[in-house]
């Protein structure tokens, strides 16, 4: 039965369209999680990818069981819960056991994102609140940092581990993170290593050029907020600066604040999901002087030597507030 | 639940009278009943299960004092008469008002320190506990949790041998013991809070600061007397 | 005329399930949450609620023509609270270790809204017989769900049941089931199962339905 073109077109709005669809932003994300990951792979050894397909894979799972739609696996197509379960696999040490990266990438989604409604309702980036999940159910397996690895196909065999086992320790050897060896031993790694990625650390985390140039890509896009990562790393340089200047023996420079742990991946992926940052430009600043102000406190006052994660997931529960604060008046009242 | 349904609804002049309100006395002696029912079962429940719980408190006790002073095979009853530490058979120590401490003895019936008990406020209640002391080496030995509402999962951490094997077993008494933040023990009289749990591990350190203080004058003369009879034999 | 009465064996046996006090009602959180980080000290919780819910229930139906209405509150309390006061003796008595392990937890059972709830719902308005029914089978209810949630938190929290290793030495346990978040975790996994069963089965019986009427 075939209609004729009416004279009259009659639709609903919206009427203009950016032509940024949720499946085109996440492509784009995904693009800009290649070169990291491939750095975690060259770093890591073949553990970087498994682990974050593990992860990728419980987020799949979970997002297929939770389809409220029949037949299920519609809400597969637009590649956000791979983004969760990268960005989560990215996040978790390269000896991480299979399974608890699996299981966090359950958590992931279904804590993070199909318990509040699905994509878009979520306060909290699920990503994060999964590595929490993990930080509260395993905290010893998640901050075991095995050194890097020895070559593209090299593997921990604690990523082996059955599930509800732990990884047997064959590679005993552990490689403290530059933010663990500042806090328990304080020693300032240098600039360079930092840089390129030659640490210790989670997967992703390590290589901060590669990081900065993806978010450019991402920032040029417009992916995401500029703002938000520019505040977040500019308030915890002035701030650990403000500390330095005061005590330098005890508090380290600004730059390796910035280069270490996971501050960069967190500033430029994390704390820019769209779903759980402030939507206006000023919430934005603010949103990014609070993540960065708290990562300074947590990591030089705390009890431990990162704080990234749970600087950005407190800074999610103030989003709505933010939001409220920075409302631009409407013209004329 | 249950109720009745009118067939009809009722009109005013067939609706029946409001039940009378029941005078104060009759609540009353309800209540008074009810309680005067409910003291006597607890009475007497009370009465049935004392000797029991009693004896499953010294139990206890006498299974924690051996625990905190490892090498023991025995312990007697002292309290502190005039200065000085003074036994106690049993009878006697039931009777009597003043805080015991435990002497543990080994085999060979030498002394190996003293049970030093204490409470402390903690998070929920008071914390009970006891320490293990030896007087010769100067260390404290053991340390054991008798009796804690502490949350569990957070507070109740302090029961765990996690926590009391690094810090309890060789803490030395001198200058004096010093609570520090996790991770930060540098020195053999420190002892580490626990994080997520440092109001609990810190009324523990309280309690034994004050059981020190309280004991260490009279533990210190008994311990030099037993030595010299030793060395006169 | 009062209405057919149920028998009563569906008394009983509509706290197990239909009207399970955790998993439908979600009624009596505090020790459910609280108490159930291993499964002894879940059971133990469990039968300790029950034996007060039948006692209570059986005195107040009993005593339901006697109790002024003002006063009936009050009169509850009391029964309970001699209950549970009972209960924390003979456990502190007979079982030291597990009475240490539930602490304050024991004496609260007093504020437990199931209990409470059943003697001003159902036990002040029937008879004995139908009131203990009704009490035992909430009570059953209650502690099958505490010793479900026990079960999960002690499986993974640490990698036991009843104090016996399943997974053998080298297993990892998860640190949060033991927490207080852990319990909140179980109970919202149950009653996520839970409820998925009974939306398949009235799917199915829909279907059946609509089968039987076309």
């Amino acid at each position: 039965m075939s209609r004729q073109t009416p004279d009259l077109v009659l639709s609903t709005p919206p009427f203009l369209r950016q032509g940024q669809t949720t499946p085109w932003i996440m492509r784009q994300v995904l693009g800009a999680l290649v070169p990291v990951l491939v750095m975690a792979w060259v770093h890591f050894g073949l553990s970087a990818l498994l682990v974050t397909a593990a992860a990728t894979a419980g987020c799949l799972a979970t997002e297929w069981l939770f389809d409220p739609r029949r037949p299920r696996g519609r809400s597969l197509r637009d590649l956000s819960a791979v983004v969760t379960g990268c960005l989560l696999g990215l996040v978790l040490p390269p000896g991480f056991p299979l399974w608890m990266a699996f299981l966090g990438g359950g958590a992931a989604i279904g804590m993070g994102k199909v318990l509040w409604g699905g994509l878009g309702q979520n306060p909290f980036n699920p990503a994060l609140l999964g590595r929490a999940f993990l930080q509260a159910a395993f905290p010893a397996a998640i901050t075991t940092w095995s050194p890097q690895g020895t070559g593209l196909f090299s593997l921990h065999g604690t990523n082996l581990a059955l599930p509800f086992l732990q990884g047997t320790p064959v590679d005993a050897m552990s490689a403290a993170t530059p933010l663990a060896r500042m806090k328990f031993q304080s020693q300032v790694t240098d600039l360079f290593p930092l840089a390129v990625g030659d640490v210790g650390g989670s997967l992703g985390e390590t290589c901060g050029v590669v990081i900065l140039l993806a978010g450019l890509y991402l920032a040029a896009r417009r992916i995401f907020d500029w703002r938000i990562p520019v505040s977040i790393l500019a308030s915890t340089a002035v701030l650990s600066a403000v500390f330095h200047l005061i005590d330098g023996a005890r508090f380290p420079p600004p730059l390796f604040m910035v280069f270490s742990g996971g501050l960069l991946l967190g500033a430029v992926f994390m704390a820019t999901d769209p779903v759980s940052s402030p939507i206006t430009p000023r919430g934005s600043w603010i949103f990014g002087a609070g993540v960065g102000g708290l990562v300074v406190l947590i990591r030089l006052f705390g009890g431990m030597p990162e704080g990234v994660m749970y600087a950005i997931l407190l800074m999610n529960a103030a989003t709505p507030l933010i939001n409220r604060a920075t409302q631009p008046r409407i013209y004329g009242t | 639940m249950s109720e009745a349904v009118h067939a009809t609804p009722p009109s005013a002049a067939a609706r029946p009278a409001p039940p009378r309100e029941p005078s104060t006395l009759r609540l009353i002696a309800t209540l008074g009943l009810a309680g005067f029912f409910s003291g006597l079962a607890i009475v007497g429940v009370h009465a049935l299960t004392l000797p029991r719980i009693e004896q499953n408190r010294r139990e206890r006790l006498e299974r924690a004092i051996l625990t905190v002073l490892p090498g023991s095979r025995s312990f007697a009853v002292f309290v502190e008469r005039d200065g000085r530490l003074a036994p106690l058979d049993a009878e006697q120590a039931k009777q009597a008002g003043e805080p015991p401490i435990y002497a543990g003895f080994d085999a060979a019936g030498k002394l190996v320190g003293f049970a030093l008990p204490g409470s402390e406020p903690g998070y929920q209640d008071a914390i009970h506990g006891i320490f293990g002391v030896d007087p010769a080496r100067r260390l404290v030995v053991g340390f054991q949790v008798l009796e804690s509402r502490e949350t569990p999962g957070l507070g109740d951490r302090i029961l765990a041998e996690e926590w009391i094997a690094p810090n309890f077993r060789a803490l030395a008494i001198d200058p004096g013991i010093e609570a520090v933040a996790a991770g930060k023990k540098t020195a053999a009289h420190q002892v580490e809070t626990i994080t997520g749990a440092t109001i609990s591990s810190r009324a523990v350190v309280r309690m034994l600061q004050k059981a020190l203080e309280r004991w260490r004058a009279g533990i210190e003369a008994y311990a030099a007397g037993a030595e010299r009879a030793r060395r006169g034999e | 005329m009062p209405p057919p009465s149920k028998p009563l064996g569906d008394e009983f046996l509509k706290g197990l399930w239909k009207e399970n006090p955790i998993f439908i009602q979600v009624l009596g959180m505090c020790p459910a949450l609280a108490v159930t980080n291993s499964v002894v000290n879940a059971l133990a919780m469990g039968l300790a609620t029950c034996f007060v819910l039948v006692c209570s229930s059986f005195f107040v139906s009993s005593l339901r023509r006697f109790i002024p209405r003002p006063v009936r509150i009050s009169t509850y309390i009391v029964i309970i609270a001699t209950f549970v006061t009972l209960t924390d003796l003979v456990l502190a008595a007979l079982v030291p270790d597990v009475h240490r392990a539930l602490g304050a937890f024991i004496p609260l059972i007093v504020v437990n809204c199931l209990i409470l709830g059943r003697q001003e719902a159902f036990a002040s308005k029937n008879p004995v017989p139908r009131a203990v029914a009704d009490a035992a089978g909430m009570g059953v209810g209650f502690a099958f769900a505490l010793t479900c949630l026990g079960a999960i938190r002690e499986i993974l929290g640490a990698g036991t049941f009843l104090g016996v290793p399943l997974f053998g030495p080298h297993f990892e346990p998860w640190v949060i089931m033991l927490l207080p978040p852990g319990g909140f975790l179980s109970l919202g996994f149950l009653l996520l199962f839970f409820n998925a069963l009974k939306q398949a089965r009235d799917r199915r019986r829909a279907a059946a339905a609509r089968g039987e009427t076309a």
